[in-house]
């Protein structure tokens, strides 16, 4: 009977299993993306109307624009993500394919960073598309290598506690309304530093400054990281 | 190779399964059937360590559950009524994902094999969401069975198919049991369920109510002790 | 059913008596401040309720930590309970905050951090309740509450900090320059007196409301099975 357990694995160590589950899972749901598109394309247009929206709402003349732009780009990114973050997890919960990742041989944390890995790749994308996209309605440079880490430092921080909260929120009777009220609050800190460090860079604010905040988004990241990684296991186990 | 003792499960102040004993031989093809709501389904998901039991010991190839729950999903192949495929991919590329997951050697080989096996292999390359819904169960076996798993779980595989359907996935469920693998099946087709397992049990009132061997019994008794056994 | 234990019983009247007392103290016993007057008694209970609403939300996080390590459904029921009063407190201080505000700064909100992750906090406690209202299943209820209810607590204190940060680089031009104290003034001995009381009381009444609470989910939860057990007999 023992031997029989071992069958078709491959005769690696646990790390590489895990490894390979986390790519397997960002893969596929890369793959599935190409396909539909739904999630992405839903993300940018939405992106761009809030744009549009801001641009009427608030005052984008030439000297206001440098003091409200990291504002509306980390307004913009907060809202579409949300979009993002539920349907990534509905596909998963309504098929019942939840399931099929639950069962498959690996620590429950692997199925949450592929996720969480897959979430961020999408909302990068759109960062990519959005920001040149404003830079270039407004005339701002937004090319500062400083502000591509600000991005990835402060999507890091948003995805991982969104990945964890939609993956409750989703198995809700009210998952549309209610992802955006779990997370926003919670969140908070991190809109609140990378829109300080973004508004920083921007104006050229002082080192010591900038450094503050992204200090306090490394640490958010971190502690939040380790946070889902002990709370998973108790969301998805019944 | 599965054995079950005093299983209470409890959703809330609910009791669904109220201390079942349940056991299976290594090789065998048990059917269980019950009136909706009996806890068949439950009772597959405690086994596929989908859920935990409330009280009781549960067996799977003599590791514990939910103790043992990442050893025993190594030998586990479950179907659900639901298909748990990606409708956006392709069927080898959820193949290809559910083999990369379960750490599976020899990925192409086995995909292959499975696609052959599930007769599926001219459609290899088109999405799953054209499938219509026999396709989709047989894939569905496909996925379960790519980690050639020891021990295949069922829950009421033929729901939703034609006639034409349902007989290929007689035939299919016939092969795959044959090939030494230890099979439970749920099923609320009396008549189906005792062609196909060697051994009938009736879930009802949360216990083990009724058990018949291929054999025992001539088929056409059945429904009159499904029906003394369940009080419909 | 059930009968109210001595100690609670006794425990009610000690809360309310304490609470009369801690009237006094405020009202009575505590000197007219110089410069804001007496509006600035509010302070008493303003902050009393906020530190209510912060150890609401620390006992609601722990609950629900234990109840995911023991699955013991009585630790669920304490983070609810104390959810619920927490809620009301924090509002209280949030209230207490404006009618502070008003004649001293002439505002009804100031962008002080502590007001600030106050107001946050209640909306998160509003956010565990909508979260605990969507589930159907109790055992799945209880799980997602406790683990969000740990998750926002570990954001408060950060959320607390950045706010900060940003003051202490932004100040607000209403109340006193220095943006981290809450309208700073100097409390005479009395004035402490006063406050640590009112500190001790409002945890009383706190404790009182919890353990009340509590009594009135389990008694609940009873009569549930009874009913349940003779529906279906």
């Amino acid at each position: 009977m023992p031997e029989a357990l071992a069958t078709v694995a491959r005769g690696d160590r646990p790390v590489a299993g895990y490894l390979r589950a986390i790519a397997a899972i960002v893969r596929k749901d890369l793959a599935a993306e190409l396909r539909s598109r739904e999630l992405l394309g839903g993300m940018l247009v939405f992106s761009l109307l809030l744009i549009l929206i801001f641009n009427f709402a608030l005052e984008l003349d030439a000297r206001t624009r440098q003091t409200v732009t990291a504002g509306v780009l980390w307004s913009t990114f907060a809202f579409a993500g949300t979009l993002g973050l539920n349907r990534s997890m509905a596909l998963e919960v309504d098929r019942g394919c939840l399931d099929g990742l639950l069962l498959a041989p690996v620590d429950r944390s692997a199925l949450f960073f592929g996720k969480a890995l897959g979430n961020l790749v999408f909302m990068l994308l759109v960062a990519a598309i959005i920001l040149p996209t404003y830079s270039a309605l407004y005339n701002v440079n937004l090319f500062l290598p400083g502000l591509m880490g600000v991005v990835l430092l402060g999507s890091i921080g948003y995805v991982v506690v969104g990945t964890l909260l939609s993956s409750m929120a989703v198995q809700a009777r009210t998952r549309d309304i209610l992802l955006p009220l779990l997370l926003f609050p919670v969140v908070l800190p991190v809109i609140i530093a990378a829109v300080r460090a973004t508004s920083g860079l921007l104006q050229a604010a002082p080192p010591e400054e900038i450094r503050g905040w992204i200090n306090l988004l490394i640490a958010y990241d971190v502690i939040f990281t380790a946070v889902a990684f002990m709370t998973f296991d108790y969301i998805v186990e019944e | 190779m599965i054995e079950v003792r005093k299983l209470v499960k409890t959703f809330g102040r609910k009791p669904v399964l109220r201390g079942l004993d349940f056991s299976v031989p290594e090789g065998d093809f048990v059917a269980v059937v019950g009136p909706n709501g009996a806890g068949k389904t439950t009772l597959l998901r405690i086994l596929a360590s989908l859920a935990r039991p409330t009280l009781g010991e549960v067996r799977l190839a003599g590791r514990r559950l939910p103790a043992e729950a990442g050893a025993v999903r190594r030998i586990l192949g479950v179907v659900s009524h639901q298909p748990l495929l990606y409708g956006d991919l392709t069927a080898e590329e959820n193949l290809r994902f559910y083999g990369r997951l379960y750490g599976v050697s020899e990925l192409e080989a086995r995909v292959e094999r499975a696609l052959e096996t599930v007769g599926l292999r001219p459609r290899r390359r088109d999405l799953v969401r054209t499938f219509s819904r026999g396709m989709q169960q047989r894939l569905s076996i496909g996925r379960a069975i790519l980690h050639e798993p020891l021990v295949m779980l069922l829950d009421e595989p033929h729901t939703g198919l034609d006639p034409e359907a349902a007989a290929m996935l007689d035939r299919l469920l016939g092969q795959v049991a044959g090939e030494g693998r230890t099979v439970v099946m749920t099923s609320h087709d009396l008549q189906r369920a005792a062609s196909l397992a060697n051994r009938v049990d009736v879930l009802a009132g949360g216990v083990m109510a009724a058990s018949v061997r291929k054999g025992e019994l001539d088929p056409a008794e059945l429904p009159a002790l499904y029906r003394s056994v369940t009080g419909a | 059913m059930d009968p109210m234990p001595r100690a609670l019983k006794t425990l009610n009247w000690l809360t309310a008596a304490l609470f009369v007392a801690a009237l006094y103290m405020v009202f009575i016993y505590a000197p007219r401040e110089a410069v804001m007057g007496d509006v600035q008694r509010v302070f008493y209970f303003h902050v009393s309720a906020g530190w209510v609403g912060a150890v609401a939300f620390l006992v609601t996080a722990i609950s629900g930590a234990v109840f995911l390590a023991r699955r013991n459904p009585k630790w669920d029921r304490l983070a609810v309970a104390s959810v619920e009063i927490g809620m009301v407190f924090a509002f209280i201080n949030i209230v207490s905050g404006a009618i502070w505000a008003r004649p001293v700064w002439n505002t009804w909100w100031t962008w002080d951090p502590r007001l600030v992750t106050a107001t946050i906090m209640e909306l998160i406690y509003l956010a565990y309740l909508m979260l605990r209202q969507g589930i159907e299943d109790p055992d799945r209820r209880a799980r997602f509450g406790s683990v969000y209810g740990i998750v926002a607590f570990i954001s408060v204190p950060i959320t607390f900090l950045s706010i900060r940060f940003f003051r202490t680089i932004h100040p607000v031009v209403i109340g006193s320059g220095d943006p981290t104290a809450e309208g700073a003034f100097d409390m005479t001995p009395r004035m402490l007196q006063a406050f640590m009381f009112s500190l001790l009381t409002f945890t009383l009444i706190y404790a009182t409301l919890l353990w009340h609470r509590v009594r009135l989910a389990r008694i609940t939860e009873h009569v549930e099975e009874r009913r349940m057990q003779l529906t279906s007999a």
